[in-house]
């Protein structure tokens, strides 16, 4: 599916690579070079060639290697793509499973509400409104850029970005959970388990959660796009260095092999933690080891 | 009441709803029944009859909608029903202890047989090992071939019989006074109904536990059980020894259940008898003997008055609710 | 999934009872959230219809001198950096919003509907094709994917549309496929075709008012997801061109100076929260009112 994505865009290329350039002259040199007057099928052959080999093309403006480009910037992006996994999930799991364990308390309605709102909430305006209060208003927190060296500087500097990406997930994973935590304790195990005596803190810890988590491992697996997309933004917003703040600046400035080669990293990344969700989700259920 | 010690269970005048949508469900309607030490009881009835409620209600593990509204459950002298959670879970698990219809889902998919089987043990103060080593010996003992290693295993990796198997080894790990088995064998087919009924057979004379089997399968019953109680939409119509019921069916119900019963047939037909007619809406409960409607042999005094227990042929035990064996009755 | 029951419960049925309008006001009245959404919806529907009587000022007049002024009397929602009239600004940003949603939710809808039918009644290598293609557009990132086409065909209102549209087809067609499919082997299907009934016919009266419904539910929940892409690529200076107001630019302008005014900002993230809160709200209601079997707690 995703080399039909990868596929696909790469067939612009033909097309980007004929966009309005200074003088005639230049665009026919750029284009020989670029060997644009092959016929499409090669150009692609080339590019994937190319790609096999590590190389996605030279930055036409600075002239360096777009795989360096590219490459320096994956790891802000992982950061924070992770540190924002983290916020939603020490924040979502527990308030799921406390809506689902103490059903139509005040939490939990709080919590319902809270989690459809704040879903539909775009996080680009999560992320300036954050930075709006905790930065600006309150300075609380450093707005822009990711801190000198050191790992609790740039924690503090990751905190709010962090917080804008990841918080709309609190809600969905919270809902998530909650379904499914009401769907375990409603099954016969779990009335078995009750039956034994099992006191009802270890039935819920020991066996429903466990068993109720799994569906988020997939979800977020999924939600990378989602993520991809917010940190887009966050790093936009927070003026953080990343892939994000790359492909805006690439775009911005027509520099279209940067522009391919931050997708087809992003694309990478897509793949990667879908497969890390399938690989988390078979240590964590015995039953999914057995089609691996 | 010096039967308490003889009864392990002792159900009486119970009543319950449960609230729905539509209104209150009568679900049982003064249900009494007996479990003596070391005896197998049979619940047989249709299903919506009520009986595994009771089961359910046996263990105080019915859903938050279900509301007693009369009677007492006694478990060994003890009224389950007046126990707080606390009293319940020391209940649970060590004198009572319970199996379910699904074995495919009865099991938490994600720990091992020996996890599981470990837990149970919890409130016992003896090592891990020691644990595993009973709960080992108990899985030998219900036929789980190489129970040492099968511990680390999963529940998927077993079959239905299997699981059931488990099942009833952790049920009798605990020792219970009282094995309370709701529907065990309706989910398994023919033949693994009978080795699970064998193996329960083999275990319960070893053991000594008592059993109150719900079932809706008459043939299991007559094979496993010593006395039967009938039930029928929330009531408790018939009850006594397995000779009783099966030889001397005294109340229409029973009958009518036997005639029914595809494995006593004998002669070829083409067609298999039913009952005419519908369970009752147990919403709103019509006056008169619940049975009336689908009776062959009901008169008026069956529209106005519930019957009361009468005795039946056979034991003294055997009694049945139908005016037809009210000697005062002018019964057609 | 059960096409022939969805036939009896989805959308068209109300309509042939009496007193139908009726019944579905006590359903929303059920679902105050729904309510709630439908008042915020109704208030971007008709701000931007009205948009040209109601704003107080021309909302590219520059006023020297009330550069980034606070809220006030003369200026409810304060100026910009130009001395524009936010207020005015946001105004007219909900008739782009509104702009973009409509026309890329037709294009959507009608193209979607075009491959879906394709994907459903055609052989099965096309299925298969468009399949892919479904999936991989949907479970890309959306931005990502959107700037790409942006870099395409530089930022402007149409670039917009056309991103907008492209990432929204998938959704639908894969619906209107999945219909068709099932429609594909229905009896009362096989019987008409059997008696001679054209493509057309087929898809015209059996599969079209069955999706319609979901169609339709969907689309409303897509909005939200719309304004924010509309918005978003305006943000990154992506999408409409200036001096045209979109909320996504009264939020890139603020965002420059958010130091000396904080509120440029707070009323240009206003009416996008506001309107995905309320076409969300609108959606999820709409949704257990007609088609509860849609209805996954996400």
């Amino acid at each position: 599916m995703l080399h039909v994505m990868i596929r696909a865009v790469p067939g612009d290329p033909a097309s980007i690579m004929l966009g309005p350039r200074a003088s005639a002259e230049q665009r026919e040199e750029l284009r020989h070079r670029m060997r644009l007057d092959e016929p499409a099928h090669v150009q692609l052959g080339v590019y994937f060639g190319n790609l096999a080999r590590g190389d996605m093309g030279t930055d036409v403006v600075s002239g360096r290697q777009v795989t360096t480009i590219v490459g320096e910037q994956v790891p802000h992006t992982l950061t924070l793509i992770f540190a924002s996994i983290a916020w939603a999930v020490i924040l979502g799991i527990p308030l799921g499973c406390y809506s689902a364990v103490r059903r139509n308390t005040l939490i939990d309605r709080i919590t319902g509400v809270l989690s459809v709102s704040v879903i539909a909430i775009p996080s680009f305006v999560m992320a300036l409104y954050s930075l709006l209060i905790f930065a600006v208003a309150l300075k609380w927190l450093p707005a822009t850029g990711i801190g000198d060296e050191g790992f609790l500087e740039r924690a503090r500097y990751l905190i709010l970005p962090a917080f804008a990406v990841g918080v709309s997930w609190v809600g969905y994973i919270a809902r998530v959970v909650r379904a499914s935590m009401l769907e375990v304790l409603g099954e016969t195990h779990v009335r078995m388990n009750r039956a034994f005596g099992l006191p009802e803190w270890r039935i819920v810890f020991r066996y429903a959660l466990p068993l109720a988590i799994l569906p988020t491992v997939t979800l977020l697996g999924v939600g990378m796009a989602y993520l991809l997309s917010a940190a887009v933004f966050a790093e936009v917003v927070f003026a953080r260095p990343g892939v994000g703040a790359l492909i805006v600046e690439a775009v911005g400035s027509r520099n279209y092999p940067v522009v391919m080669g931050c997708v087809v990293v992003t694309t990478g990344l897509f793949v990667v933690a879908t497969a890390l969700a399938d690989i988390i989700n078979a240590l964590l259920d015995p039953r999914a080891r057995e089609g691996l | 009441m010096d039967s308490d010690t003889e009864n392990v269970l002792e159900v009486r005048d119970l009543s319950l709803d449960f609230g729905s949508p539509r209104g209150r469900l009568h679900a049982l309607r003064h249900v009494s029944l007996k479990v003596p030490r070391g005896r197998v009881v049979g619940v047989v009835g249709e299903s919506g009859s009520g009986k595994s409620t009771v089961a359910l209600a046996c263990m105080g593990l019915l859903a938050a909608n279900a509301q007693v509204v009369g009677g007492e459950i006694l478990l060994e002298g003890r009224d389950i029903l007046r126990m707080n959670q606390d009293e319940l879970q020391a209940v649970r698990g060590r004198r009572a202890s319970m199996i379910f219809q699904d074995p495919m889902t009865a099991l938490n998919p994600v720990r091992s047989i020996g996890t599981q089987m470990v837990d149970i043990q919890y409130r016992d103060r003896i090592t891990d090992s020691e644990k595993r080593k009973r709960a080992a010996e108990m899985l030998g003992r219900v036929g789980i071939p190489d129970p040492r290693s099968r511990l680390k295993a999963f529940p998927h990796q077993f079959s239905g019989g299997m699981r059931q198997r488990i099942c009833i080894a952790m049920a009798l790990l605990v020792e219970p006074a009282l094995l309370l088995a709701d529907e065990p064998t309706t989910a398994l087919d023919a033949t693994l109904e009978v080795q699970i009924i064998k193996l329960l057979e083999r275990l319960q004379s070893e053991i000594g536990c008592s059993i109150l089997f719900v079932s809706h399968h008459l043939g299991t019953v007559a094979e496993l059980c010593d006395d039967v109680v009938v039930m029928y939409a929330g009531e408790v119509v018939e009850q006594g020894t397995v000779r009783d019921i099966f030889g001397n069916p005294g109340h229409p119900y029973t009958r009518a259940l036997l005639e029914c019963d595809p494995g006593r047939i004998k002669e070829k037909t083409r067609q298999l008898p039913t009952i005419p007619g519908d369970v009752p809406d147990v919403l709103n409960v019509p006056p008169g003997c619940i049975f009336r409607d689908r009776c062959p042999r009901a008169f008026e005094r069956c529209a106005s008055e519930s019957p009361v227990a009468h005795g039946a042929a056979g034991t003294a035990e055997h009694l049945a609710r139908c005016h037809l064996l009210d000697g005062n009755s002018e019964g057609a | 999934m059960s096409a022939t029951e969805t036939t009896m419960t989805d959308g068209v049925a109300p309509g042939e009872e009496p007193g139908a309008l009726k019944q579905f006001w006590r359903n929303l009245r059920g679902e105050p959230l729904g309510l709630i959404g439908l008042v915020l919806v109704l208030l971007l529907v008709l701000s931007a219809i009205f948009a040209p009587w109601i704003v107080p000022y021309n909302p590219n007049e520059i006023l020297v001198g009330e550069r980034l002024a606070a809220p006030s009397a003369a200026h409810w929602m304060g100026t910009d950096q130009l001395g524009r009239d936010v207020l005015s600004r946001v105004i007219m940003g909900g008739r782009v919003a509104l702009l973009v949603a409509l026309a890329s939710l037709g294009a959507a809808l009608s193209i979607g509907l075009l491959l879906g039918l394709l994907a459903g009644f055609g052989p099965r290598w096309l299925d298969n094709g468009l399949l892919l293609i479904f999936d991989a557009v949907r479970s890309f990132p959306v931005i990502i994917f959107a700037l790409a086409l942006v870099a395409l065909l530089g930022p402007s209102l149409y670039s917009v549309i056309f991103v907008v549209a492209v990432t929204s087809i998938p959704i639908y067609a894969r619906i209107v496929r999945t219909q068709t499919l099932a429609m594909r082997n229905n009896e009362f299907i096989l019987a008409e075709r059997a008696m001679g009934a054209g493509m057309a016919r087929i898809l015209g009266v059996h599969v079209l008012p069955n999706v319609l419904g979901p169609l339709l539910i969907l689309a409303s929940m897509d909005v939200p997801l719309i304004i924010t892409l509309e918005a978003g690529l305006s943000f990154l200076g992506m999408g409409v061109r200036p001096p045209t107001p979109s909320w996504g630019t009264i939020l890139n302008d603020g965002y420059s100076y958010i130091r000396n005014s904080p509120w440029p900002v707070i009323f240009g993230g206003l009416p996008i929260v506001l309107a995905t809160l309320g076409f969300t709200f609108m959606g999820e209601a709409l949704r257990d009112i007609f088609d509860p079997k849609l209805k996954r707690d996400l």
